[in-house]
């Protein structure tokens, strides 16, 4: 049987990489795209700030590009190393996904963005204006892919487990396509990197505005910045709340987790704000409730009700009983025995077969397992609720404390008196934290809330991981912790450098720095 | 369209065209991280060097990270097991990547020789410690790897870091290295002038030699003394994946046999010793773009062997021969090589049609006078 501690230790290095990377891969997200609007108001105005602003921001993007394609190998990487069961049990349909976006998106990005960088003089405006757009397109497409690959991870449809290969292959590619939790995740998280990469500019032009520097430029910046951002952080929210209406169809149990919903309430179920969610005893201490909206959120509706946990793990109950048989079946399968009556009793249970292998981390031969056993495996299907509860609320939370800061940010831009409002520029200048913080909590909770399967009702984490060592596993820890902390360092140096110096970078002769020397 | 064992066959073409897509671009890329400190003795000599590859290297590497994912997506069990089974090996070759898109991006950011000269070992470690791996994982690809698969087809890994690095896995990882280091300096040589273009030849000069010697050693290594495994009876070329369903004999008829019973192959070694012979003949005269070419062939030529010699495995298990994985059994479902097929048969030709675009658009000597004028802009 499969370390305990080597299931953990899996679990903190793939969950601390990958966080990583989405510290990097949203401002790319919504960098790229600021980049095109303002290199087309460029194009189309022929003014130069807009291409000097071009350039500076695309400085700033360029530091971090480098560190989002750094972390990026590393999770291509694991899959293989940490994760190799499951890289054989999935890899027919997870593969070819990933591969897509190499080809499609990774080949785009990384193909044009060193003649975004230096192609100025080499190219026609026109030209140059359509590698910024394909670099976002890239940058877009790579989100695509990799987000209906882990859409397919929290719903898996389109493939079958085959008894022969011992793995689940795929039956039909536009059920994985279309699947309707890789979209909403996509437009979600897409949506999400450009509200990064608008608090990103708008915080740092707040800046400027506040030290009266290249007001200009960074009046245009914010104005750019405030506009994008109020309508990325609007649909941010919408489809934040389709992603809740998606999940309350086909991830009941990750619902309910995250609003505490321990048993089924009537319908309409009302939304628990804020509380103290108490694992132990099944309930939430000082709750305030707020009628009838979760029942909206999630069924979109006021007559169907939404599960509960409890009801939701006597379900858990039914379908690990139903995978023993399955698994048993299979053994038969696998033993030569292929009458018809296993078949058709192995296809009739096949859909529970996970929920069986969960008995796998309490006997080896699952048919075997006693009451207990299955209790204990039930007992798993339900995540704690605390973690989920709290981090989807500072999503919201962040997500409508920039909705306020962009929504006032725009009015008074278009009202033309942002620079005087300067309580509002300060505000901008310390929300710039928010957005990442809304999208690590965000990807916690999908993927702590996705526990204890890597494929939902599939594939169990516990099996999923390789066969190595605790020691390997601490060597590869200690690896990323030394290189993760020394490159942020760096990384963050460079950007403060960068920030600080501003325009004056580019050495054009036009800005602050360069005209208090030569005064 | 295709039977299974076409499109079986078919992707180990595709996967060898993207090995031999990434030893081509990145392998000078590689290379130029290698020489880099090497041949550069001023900062603004080591600014060139870089702004050789800078507006490229990028797109290059995508061809690494597009083999790991096509692996992944047409074998996974070679993906699983490889990845893996050389846990700390391929950590290692990860950690060296790290220093690379940082490295090229960061050097130029900051005017310090302290910051600069770190970064060009960075660039150093970047360029040197994957061709190295790389070459011995080649070696233990031709010795065999201790790994077994149980019932459930989860793999077991039996050796540690240490045991990869035998005589001859070292030799291999030596020539991965003077191979890059040759296609690097033959880049090098083509794109500058003066004296960075001097250099890079007398390197070229230097390093020619040596290669082809390691490459006679282990071809003559090879064929004396490592034994092949034969596949004694399988469930068939079309039949559902699963690697546990033949039978193998763990000591076979030695890799000569394998060559002597499909003589056309010998065409691959070859291509192999001539080119590289060429290109060092060649590149340590007047030619750039020649050499450079018959450096590309060579490593062709190369590849074309060890996978000629594979076949049909792709993994070789030296504890438990059933195990061992080759392309009619470790391969992914019909329908998903199939898509596969028809994403790449649309995307190989688009990528490589803005690839040249792209370099058509940056070509020219990079000098000295030209890193100067765009010194805030380039690398
Ligand atoms: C929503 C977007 C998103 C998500 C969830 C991920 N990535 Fe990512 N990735 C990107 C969006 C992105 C990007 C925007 O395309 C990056 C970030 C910065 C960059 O340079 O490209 C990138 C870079 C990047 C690279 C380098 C590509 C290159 O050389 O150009 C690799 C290999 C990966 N990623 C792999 C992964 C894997 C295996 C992930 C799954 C766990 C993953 N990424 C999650
Ligand atoms: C970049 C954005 C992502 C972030 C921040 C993220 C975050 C996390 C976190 C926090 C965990 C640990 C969960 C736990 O320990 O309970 C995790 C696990 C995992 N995630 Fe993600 N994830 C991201 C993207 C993805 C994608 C796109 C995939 C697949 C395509 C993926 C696949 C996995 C796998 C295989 C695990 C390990 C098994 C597990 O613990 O569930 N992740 N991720
Ligand atoms: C304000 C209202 C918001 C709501 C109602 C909301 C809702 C959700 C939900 C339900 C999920 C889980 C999806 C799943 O489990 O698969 C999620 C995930 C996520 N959220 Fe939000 N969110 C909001 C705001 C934000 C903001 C402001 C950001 C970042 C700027 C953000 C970034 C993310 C990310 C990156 C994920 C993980 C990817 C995904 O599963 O889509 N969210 N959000």
């Amino acid at each position: 049987m499969i370390g305990e501690d080597i299931v953990m230790l899996s679990r903190m290095q793939f969950g601390l990489t990958a966080l990583y990377h989405f510290l990097f891969v949203p401002l790319t997200l919504g960098m790229t795209f600021i980049l095109g609007i303002m290199e087309s108001v460029y194009v189309m105005t022929g003014r130069e700030v807009y291409k000097d602003m071009t350039k500076f921001w695309g400085k700033l993007f360029g530091i971090n590009f480098a560190m989002g394609v750094t972390t990026g190998l590393t999770l291509e990487f694991q899959f293989g190393t940490n994760w190799a069961y499951y890289s054989h049990y999935v890899g027919d349909i997870f593969g070819p996904l990933l591969a897509s976006e190499g080809w499609m998106a990774f080949f785009l990005e990384s193909t044009f963005v060193g003649l975004f960088f230096f192609g100025w003089d080499k190219l026609s405006k026109v030209q140059h204006l359509t590698v910024t757009w394909l670099l976002a397109l890239g940058t877009s497409l790579s989100a695509l892919w990799i987000l209906i690959a882990n859409g397919w991870m929290q719903h898996p449809v389109g493939a079958e487990f085959n008894y022969e290969t011992l793995r689940m292959e795929m039956t039909s590619f536009p059920d994985v396509f279309f699947n309707p939790v890789a979209q909403v995740k996509f437009v979600h998280t897409v949506a999400a990197g450009y509200v990064t990469g608008s608090m990103f500019v708008l915080s740092i032009s707040s800046w400027y505005l506040l030290n009266k520097r290249d007001i200009g430029f960074a009046r245009r910046s914010f104005s750019i910045a405030s506009a994008f951002g109020l309508a990325s952080v609007l649909s941010v929210i919408v489809l934040g709340d389709e992603s809740g209406y998606t999940e309350g169809e086909v991830q009941k149990m990750k619902l309910a987790a995250i609003e505490a919903e321990w048993k089924t309430e009537p319908a309409p179920a009302s939304f628990t704000l804020i509380g103290l969610p108490n694992q132990a005893e099944q309930r939430t201490d000082y709750a305030i409730k707020v009628p009838y909206i979760l029942g909206l959120i999630a069924t979109r509706s006021i007559s169907e009700e939404v599960k509960g946990l409890q009801e939701l793990r006597v379900e858990s109950v039914q379908r690990i009983k139903s995978g023993i048989v399955a698994y048993s079946e299979l053994q038969n399968l696998r033993n030569g025995d292929k009458t018809e009556l296993t078949r058709a009793r192995f296809d009739e249970h096949k859909a529970d077969l996970g929920y069986g292998l969960l008995l796998k981390k309490y006997t080896e031969n699952v048919t075997d397992a006693n009451a207990a056993m299955i209790e204990k495996a039930a007992d798993d299907t339900i995540p704690s609720v605390a973690p989920l509860f709290w981090t989807f609320r500072i999503m919201v939370a962040c997500g409508f404390s920039m909705l306020f800061i962009f929504a006032l940010s725009f009015y008074y831009c278009a009202t033309r008196v942002a620079d005087q409002k300067r309580w509002l520029l300060r505000m901008a200048v310390w929300a710039i934290p928010l957005p990442w913080i809304a999208a690590e909590t965000g990807w916690f909770v999908a993927e702590f809330g996705r526990q204890p399967w890597t494929i939902s009702g599939v594939l169990p984490t516990h099996l999923s991981v390789s066969s190595v060592s605790s020691e390997q596993l601490w060597f590869s820890i200690g690896g990323f912790a030394l290189f993760y902390t020394v490159l942020l360092v760096i990384e963050l140096y460079l950007m403060l450098k960068y920030v600080r110096l501003g325009p004056s970078s580019l050495h054009t002769g036009r800005y602050y720095f360069e005209q208090q020397n030569t005064l | 369209m295709f039977d299974y064992e076409s499109i079986r066959l078919i992707w180990w073409v595709f996967i060898g065209i993207v090995i031999i897509a990434f030893a081509l671009t990145e392998g000078f890329d590689f290379g130029i991280g290698t020489l880099l400190p090497l041949l550069g003795k001023t900062d603004i000599e080591r600014r060139v060097i870089i702004n050789s590859v800078g507006a490229t290297w990028e797109g290059n590497q995508v061809w690494f990270v597009l083999l790991g994912g096509a692996i992944f997506a047409i074998w996974p069990p070679v993906y699983a097991t490889l990845f893996s089974g050389l846990y700390v090996a391929m950590l290692l070759l990860l950690f060296a990547l790290f220093f690379r898109p940082v490295g090229f991006d960061y050097r130029g950011k900051i005017e310090n020789p302290v910051w600069r000269n770190a970064w060009d070992w960075g660039l150093f470690i970047g360029g040197t410690v994957p061709p190295l791996l790389l070459g011995v994982l080649v070696g233990n690809l031709i010795l065999g790897l201790p790994f077994h698969l149980d019932a459930d087809l989860r793999s077991f890994y039996e050796g540690s870091f240490l045991a990869l690095l035998s005589p001859f896995a070292l030799l291999c990882g030596v020539i991965g290295l003077l191979i890059t280091s040759l296609h690097g300096a033959l880049f090098l040589k083509w794109r500058t002038e003066g004296v960075l273009h001097q250099r890079a030849q007398s390197a070229v000069a230097k390093i020619g030699p040596v290669l082809l010697v390691a490459l006679a050693a282990a071809t003559a290594w090879v064929f004396i003394g490592i034994d092949r495994p034969e596949i004694t009876q399988m469930a068939g070329t079309a039949a559902p994946s699963n690697p546990l369903n033949k039978s193998v004999l763990a000591i076979g008829s030695g890799w000569a046999q394998h060559f002597q019973t499909y003589p056309w192959m010998i065409l691959a070694p070859v291509l192999a010793f001539s080119g590289l012979a060429l290109a060092w003949l060649l590149g340590k005269n007047q030619s750039t773009k020649g050499a450079f070419l018959c450096s590309c062939v060579g490593i062709i030529g190369l590849l074309l062997t060890v996978g000629f010699g594979l076949f049909p495995f792709l993994l070789i298990s030296s504890v438990d021969p059933r195990s061992s994985l080759t392309l009619w059994d470790a391969s992914a479902s019909y329908s998903s090589m199939l898509l596969s097929f028809w994403i790449t048969v649309i995307f190989l030709p688009i990528v490589l049609l803005y690839t040249r675009w792209v370099y058509k658009i940056i070509w020219g000597s990079i000098t000295e006078a030209k890193v100067i004028k765009d010194s805030h802009t380039l690398y």
